[in-house]
C-alpha cells in the first residue's frame, strides 16, 4: 500500500471532482465558487503534502503515476535506442542510446520501470541485470570515443538479485560500469528521478553533476531491507527511512547531490509533463556548465569530487583500543 | 628485523589461554582442534579443510617476509548520520573495536612478499561484518594512492558484508571513491590483485574487489553481489549448496583461480613474478624508509 496514493483519496479527490464538475459547466455557476474551492484545494494539498517525512517521500518515489524513464525519453528531441551487451542478451530494464537533448547530442542511459504489471514484468521492475550494466558500459565507452556527454536517468529499487544475475557476475558488471564512468573523458550528468537503490543505482550515477528530483530517494539500502536487518521486522521501514538520510535535502547537505529540482506540491505526478521539462532544463543547464572542460579536467574534478566524500577523522595516534 | 611490539601484541597467539580459548570446535566436521595447531595451520581445519575466518593481523603475519609497516591507522570513524538503532553507532563501534582488536574493518600498509615490496590491504569480517564505511573507503583509497606514488603493486584481501548501513549514502559513495583510486592506480601500469575471502558481497564486491588485474578467490569463500537470504526471499526457493561459492564462481568464469589458504602466499608471489618487473619497483624500496633499512 502506497501511503501517498491513500492520502490522495477521500477529501482531496472529492474536491478535485467538484472543481472539475464546476469547470465543465463553464459559465453556468458563479465563478467565485470555483475560486473558493480551488483555494480550499490548495490549502488541503499544503496540509497533506507540505511537509513530507522520509517514508512518505519513499512512497512518492514509488508512486504508480510518477514520471518514469520513458516519460523523460519521450520528451527528448530524438532518441535512437542501441541494444544489447553483445554477449548474451538485451536487458529491457535499462534503455540506452544516441539522443538529442535541447539540440545537444548525448548518450542516454535510463533505468526503466513499467507502467503496468505486464510492462513491469518485461522490464523486471527496473532492476538491472549484469547484461544491462554491460550494455551501459559499452555505451559509456562509445560516448567517450565520440565526445558525447552522458546523461543518465536513475530509477531502480536496486540491481537484480536473481540466480542468473549472480551466475553472470552482477558484482563484476557493476564494478566494470563504475570503471567505465571513472574513465569517461566526457561530461556525465545523472538525474535521480525516482528510486536510487544502492549500488545498482550508483552504477550509472557516478557523475560530474548529480541532479535529484525533490521527492526522489537515494539510499544505501531499501528501508524495508534495513529494518529487517536492524529489527528483524520490515514493517518498521518508516523508522529505517528516517535514519538512512535518503532524501534530496539530506543528500544535498552531504555533497552527494549537487542540485535538487523542485516538484509541484503533492509530487511530480500532479504536473508530470511540466516536471519532465523542468528536469530536462536542469540537465541542459548542467551540461552547458561542463561543456568547455577538457577530458583531463573532467577526470581530475570527478576524482576530487568523490575523493572528498566521507566523514572520517584523522587522529594523532592510532585508536587506543587497537593496542590492548 | 623484529616485529614492532604493537603488532606482536595484536597476534591472537598471545591472548591468554584458558580452556575455552585453547580448544576450538570445527563448525564443519565437529573435530575439536588445539588452537595453537589450528593457528599453525593458518586456521584451516586439519581434518576437513574448513577455512576459519582469519584475523587481519594473523593474515598479514602469514604473508609478509618480515615487517609490516601500517599506514592509515590514524584514519578513524565518525558518526555522520547520528545513527541510533538498538544502540548508538559509536557504541557499536566501540564494541567492535573490543571484539576484533582492530580500529576499523581494514588494515593497510607496506610489506615485502618474497622480496617484492607491495602495498597490502586486509579486510576483517570481525569489525562490523567487514562493511565499507567511510574509513574503509578512505584507507583503501589512501593505500592505492601511496602505492601509486611508489609504483608498488597492490594486493587487497576482501571480506565484507557490503556498504555500511550506519553511514548511509556516505558509505555507498566509497564505491565511487575506491573505483577512482583503483582506476588511477592501474592506469599508470601498476599491478593490482585481489583475494576474495569469506564473505565478499555487496558494495565491496561490486567495486574494488572485482576491478583487479588478477582476482583470486580463497577456497570455499562465499562471494556474490546480493546476500543469499535476499535471493531466497526474492525467488522463494532454496538455493543449491554450492551457489556463490568460490568454486561456483570459477566455473562461471568470474574469477581467475580458486586457491586454498596455505597456497595463497606462494600464488601471489608467482603472480608478482609474472607481472612485475623487479627493476621497475626497485626505487620503491627507497621511497619507503623502513624498507631502505633492510
Amino acid at each position: 500500500m502506497n501511503v501517498i496514493v491513500e492520502r490522495e483519496k477521500g477529501p482531496l479527490q472529492e474536491l478535485e471532482t467538484r472543481i472539475a464538475a464546476l469547470r465543465e459547466r463553464g459559465g453556468a455557476g458563479p465563478p467565485a465558487d470555483v475560486a473558493v474551492l480551488e483555494a480550499k484545494y490548495r490549502a488541503l494539498l499544503e496540509d497533506l503534502f507540505g511537509n513530507l517525512t522520509p517514508w512518505e517521500r519513499v512512497n512518492m518515489a514509488r508512486h504508480p503515476k510518477r514520471p518514469i524513464a520513458s516519460d523523460y525519453l519521450a520528451a527528448l528531441d530524438q532518441l535512437d535506442e542501441l541494444h544489447g551487451d553483445r554477449h548474451f542478451r538485451d536487458d529491457p530494464a535499462i534503455v540506452g542510446g544516441f539522443a538529442k537533448l535541447r539540440g545537444r547530442r548525448v548518450m542516454v542511459l535510463a533505468q526503466q520501470k513499467g507502467r503496468d504489471t505486464k510492462e513491469n514484468i518485461r522490464r523486471n521492475f527496473g532492476m538491472v541485470s549484469p547484461e544491462g550494466y554491460r550494455k551501459a558500459k559499452r555505451l559509456i565507452e562509445l560516448a567517450t570515443r565520440f565526445g558525447l556527454p552522458i546523461v543518465s536517468f536513475v530509477d531502480t529499487s536496486g540491481a537484480d538479485p536473481g540466480i542468473a544475475s549472480e551466475e553472470h557476475a552482477q558484482s563484476e558488471a557493476i564494478a566494470a560500469c563504475l570503471t567505465a564512468l571513472a574513465k569517461a573523458t566526457v561530461p556525465v550528468v545523472a538525474a535521480i528521478v525516482g528510486e536510487g537503490g544502492s549500488g545498482g543505482a550508483l552504477a550509472i550515477a557516478m557523475a560530474d553533476t548529480v541532479i535529484m528530483a525533490e521527492n526522489a530517494v537515494y539510499s544505501v539500502a531499501s528501508p524495508e531491507g534495513c529494518a529487517a536487518i536492524l529489527w528483524g521486522d520490515s514493517a518498521r521501514a518508516p523508522e529505517a527511512a528516517e535514519r538512512l538520510k535518503l532524501t534530496s535535502r539530506d543528500l544535498h547537505g552531504f555533497g552527494i547531490v549537487d542540485r535538487v529540482v523542485e516538484e509541484p506540491l503533492g509530487g511530480a505526478q500532479r504536473d508530470a509533463a511540466r516536471f519532465v521539462e523542468r528536469m530536462l532544463d536542469a540537465i541542459d543547464e548542467e551540461l552547458r556548465r561542463l561543456e568547455d572542460r577538457s577530458g583531463s579536467e573532467l577526470l581530475d574534478a570527478r576524482y576530487a569530487k568523490f575523493r572528498r566524500i566521507g566523514a572520517w577523522q584523522e587522529a594523532a595516534q592510532p585508536a587506543a583500543a587497537v593496542v590492548p | 628485523m623484529p616485529r614492532p611490539d604493537w603488532l606482536r601484541q595484536l597476534r591472537s597467539k598471545d591472548v591468554p589461554a584458558d580452556d575455552a580459548t585453547m580448544w576450538v570446535k570445527c563448525p564443519s566436521c565437529g573435530e575439536v582442534l588445539y588452537r595453537k595447531d589450528l593457528e599453525a595451520n593458518l586456521s584451516v581445519c586439519s581434518k576437513c579443510d574448513y577455512h576459519f575466518r582469519m584475523h587481519a593481523y594473523d593474515r598479514i603475519n602469514s604473508l609478509v617476509d618480515d615487517d609490516f609497516i601500517e599506514i592509515g591507522e590514524t584514519i578513524l570513524p565518525g558518526d555522520p548520520l547520528g545513527w541510533v538503532d538498538k544502540r548508538p553507532y559509536p557504541q557499536k563501534l566501540a564494541k567492535d573495536r573490543e571484539k576484533s582488536r582492530l580500529s576499523e574493518a581494514v588494515v593497510t600498509g607496506f610489506a615485502t612478499l618474497d622480496g617484492f615490496p607491495v602495498a597490502l590491504g586486509v579486510m576483517d569480517f570481525n569489525f562490523r561484518g567487514g562493511t565499507m564505511g567511510t574509513v574503509v573507503g578512505e584507507r583503501i583509497t589512501n593505500l592505492l594512492e601511496e602505492a601509486r606514488k611508489r609504483s608498488l603493486p597492490c594486493i587487497i584481501f576482501t571480506a565484507s558484508g557490503g556498504a555500511r548501513m550506519e553511514e548511509g549514502m556516505l558509505a555507498l559513495m566509497q564505491m565511487a571513491k575506491t573505483t577512482h583510486a583503483v582506476q588511477r592506480f592501474m592506469n599508470d601500469g601498476n599491478f593490482y590483485m585481489t583475494v576474495l575471502t569469506d564473505p565478499t558481497t555487496g558494495g565491496v564486491s561490486a567495486s574494488f574487489a572485482f576491478q583487479a588485474d588478477v582476482v583470486i578467490a580463497e577456497a570455499r569463500a562465499s562471494i556474490g553481489f546480493a546476500g543469499r537470504r535476499v535471493i531466497e526471499q526474492t525467488i522463494r526457493q532454496k538455493l543449491p549448496e554450492n551457489f556463490q561459492t568460490a568454486e561456483f564462481l570459477l566455473e562461471k568464469g568470474a574469477v581467475d583461480m580458486v586457491v586454498a589458504r596455505p597456497a595463497i602466499r606462494d600464488t601471489l608471489v608467482r603472480m608478482l613474478d609474472y607481472a612485475v618487473d623487479r627493476k621497475r619497483i626497485a626505487p620503491a624500496l627507497k621511497a619507503v624508509p623502513e624498507f631502505a633499512l633492510q
